[in-house]
């Protein structure tokens, strides 16, 4: 069998340390002196905590749904057009996709510092008297996350587009339904399947930016994952950092499998009307 | 005369959208490849003055160019690495119909899950518990798990198109199983494994949440560092940084559209 090397690299180093996360997670304290719920008890009675964790799903859900609006618009254009548009739009999706996260960061720091394009186009033009703080916001990170994570959201909205039948909005063209009415009426319902898909990629990938998150937020923003790198190397309180990581991860896939679930389900709904 | 008002109001807001969309995909990647060439010492936009001052800077800071090398070795190593291991598997796999089958199936693509900085951190604690010094050797170890889900999908979804009658025609006609291997299977997935290690590549160079936890002093990778020179200060150098790999990764992947097709299968993932 084929499968076996990569089976028991598997087993070695993603299962058995998944394994290990879980039981140091369960210790009381730094010193591994006994097991105990104590630092699932100590995450959920401390508000910090459950603000900072409230605030990183915000922040995923905040994006996921920016990139939407955005998206939808793209993709009924790439739809719309012929193979040049086309083409450049799929460009376009794919650069900042294959481009590293620090470099499209970095644009982030670039565009919002104080003597970025924003500020300096808005001191030339007199709309503002003084720079304003846009790197180091919780505005700024959403925009740079926003951009940074459309393409997730724009490929499987384009691809149930694509797969859309085109009679549908041509039968409700001719029944005399305005454009924004086939939008909301057929293409819409119709295409929700890819756009959950692209809301969960978007609020999933979001969510565990610790790169964009500290860089843009600043360190005044503390979210999960900088919480956990904080907990791990900075103070080396290990069972806590293990335990956030499992309760992020818990919260994360919890709410991918939820929707997912959900939308299956209201997708079926939709087959047999 | 209603209804046109309306269709054309969606027609504007649908347009503007697109547009604004389209410049927020380019823009800031053209940003940083202009404010690269400042002849300025600060992130000044526009530029006060162009150079190529921050590039010629770059070569001379070794404690940038060390980093990038290690990062291209240990996303060499790791696309190697994932692509024997995880194309293997996935031809394994890909024509088993055994409940074990598709167990290890989902087991493989977990990775892209699991927020991988807890993956970071139980691959820290596990390798700390059983006493195993970290090295470049760990870290590669942790981007192979990484790397590998992208290769399953990908060389599994080339094995699917492949025609199996292919293979026992080969094997019939009195090829060896390695002849036909050679000759039959691997060209006819050759387009899967070129863009699968097209992508692990990539995903090994930027991964951060693994390297965060598992580079020590002696492999320092280049996200991490760059990251935290941003962290202390806005360098300018990084700019230069990110010229070169928008330039290399441009490079890329026009290599790996023509062996590969690259964008069909990334697109249709």
């Amino acid at each position: 069998m084929p499968v076996i090397p990569l089976a028991a690299l598997f087993f070695a180093a993603f299962v058995l340390p998944l394994a290990a996360l879980v039981l140091v997670s369960l210790f009381r304290d730094p010193q591994f002196s006994g097991l105990s719920l104590a630092q699932y008890l100590r995450f959920l009675s401390d508000p910090f905590s459950l603000k900072v964790l409230s605030d990183t799903l915000w922040l995923g859900a905040e994006v996921a749904l920016a990139t939407l609006i955005l998206a939808y618009p793209l993709a009924l254009v790439y739809v719309a057009s012929g193979p040049f548009m086309r083409t450049l739009i799929t460009f376009l999706i794919m650069l900042p996709l294959l481009t590293s996260t620090v470099v499209r960061t970095f644009a982030w720091i670039v565009i919002l510092g104080r003597d970025g394009i924003v500020n300096s186009a808005m001191l030339s033009l007199g709309l503002w008297q003084a720079p304003a703080r846009l790197l180091y916001s919780w505005e700024g990170m959403v925009l740079a996350l926003t951009q940074i994570q459309l393409p997730l959201m724009a490929l499987p909205v384009i691809n149930s587009l694509l797969r859309l039948d085109g009679n549908l909005t041509r039968a409700a063209e001719g029944l005399g339904a305005s454009r924004a009415r086939i939008f909301m009426t057929v293409i819409l319902p119709l295409t929700l399947p890819g756009a959950i898909a692209g809301w969960l990629l978007v609020f999933a990938a979001a969510a565990t930016a610790f790169i964009t998150q500290t860089l843009v937020g600043g360190g005044r923003i503390i979210l999960m994952p900088s919480y956990i790198y904080q907990q791990a190397v900075g103070v080396q309180d290990w069972p806590f950092s293990a335990a956030l990581s499992l309760i992020f991860t818990l919260a994360v896939t919890g709410i991918v499998f939820a929707i997912g679930a959900l939308s299956r389900r209201f997708v079926r709904g939709v087959d047999a009307a | 005369m209603q209804r046109s008002l309306v269709d054309r109001i969606y027609s504007a807001v649908v347009g503007t959208i697109t547009g604004f969309g389209m410049l927020l995909l380019l823009g800031p990647t053209l940003v940083v490849l202009i404010i690269s060439f400042t002849g300025g010492i600060t992130l000044k936009f526009p530029p006060p003055s162009w150079s190529l001052r921050w590039y010629v800077e770059l070569l001379q800071s070794q404690e940038i160019v060390e980093p990038a090398l290690t990062s291209l070795k240990v996303a060499a190593a790791a696309t190697i690495l994932s692509a024997v291991l995880g194309g293997a598997a996935a031809l394994g796999l890909a024509r088993s119909k055994l409940k074990m089958a598709r167990f290890l199936d989902a087991l493989f693509m977990s990775p892209m899950v699991l927020p991988a900085m807890a993956f970071g951190l139980s691959l820290l604690l596990v390798f700390n518990l059983l006493g195993i010094r970290l090295s470049a050797a760990t870290l590669v170890l942790g981007h192979t798990i990484i790397c590998v889900p992208f290769v399953i999908r990908m060389v599994g979804a080339s094995v699917q198109q492949l025609n199996p009658v292919l293979i026992t025609c080969s094997l019939s006609l009195g090829a060896s199983r390695w002849y036909t291997f050679r000759r039959v299977t691997l060209p006819l997935i050759r387009r899967g494994i070129v863009a699968s290690c097209f992508v692990a590549f990539l995903t090994s160079f930027d991964n951060v949440p693994v390297s965060l936890f598992l580079a020590d002093a002696r492999t320092e990778v280049l996200p991490i560092k760059l990251w935290a020179i941003l962290e202390g200060s806005l360098d300018v150098r990084v700019a230069a940084v990110s010229g070169v790999i928008v330039l290399l990764t441009l490079a890329g992947l026009v290599c790996a559209e023509i062996f590969g097709g690259v964008s069909r299968q990334i697109g249709s993932r």
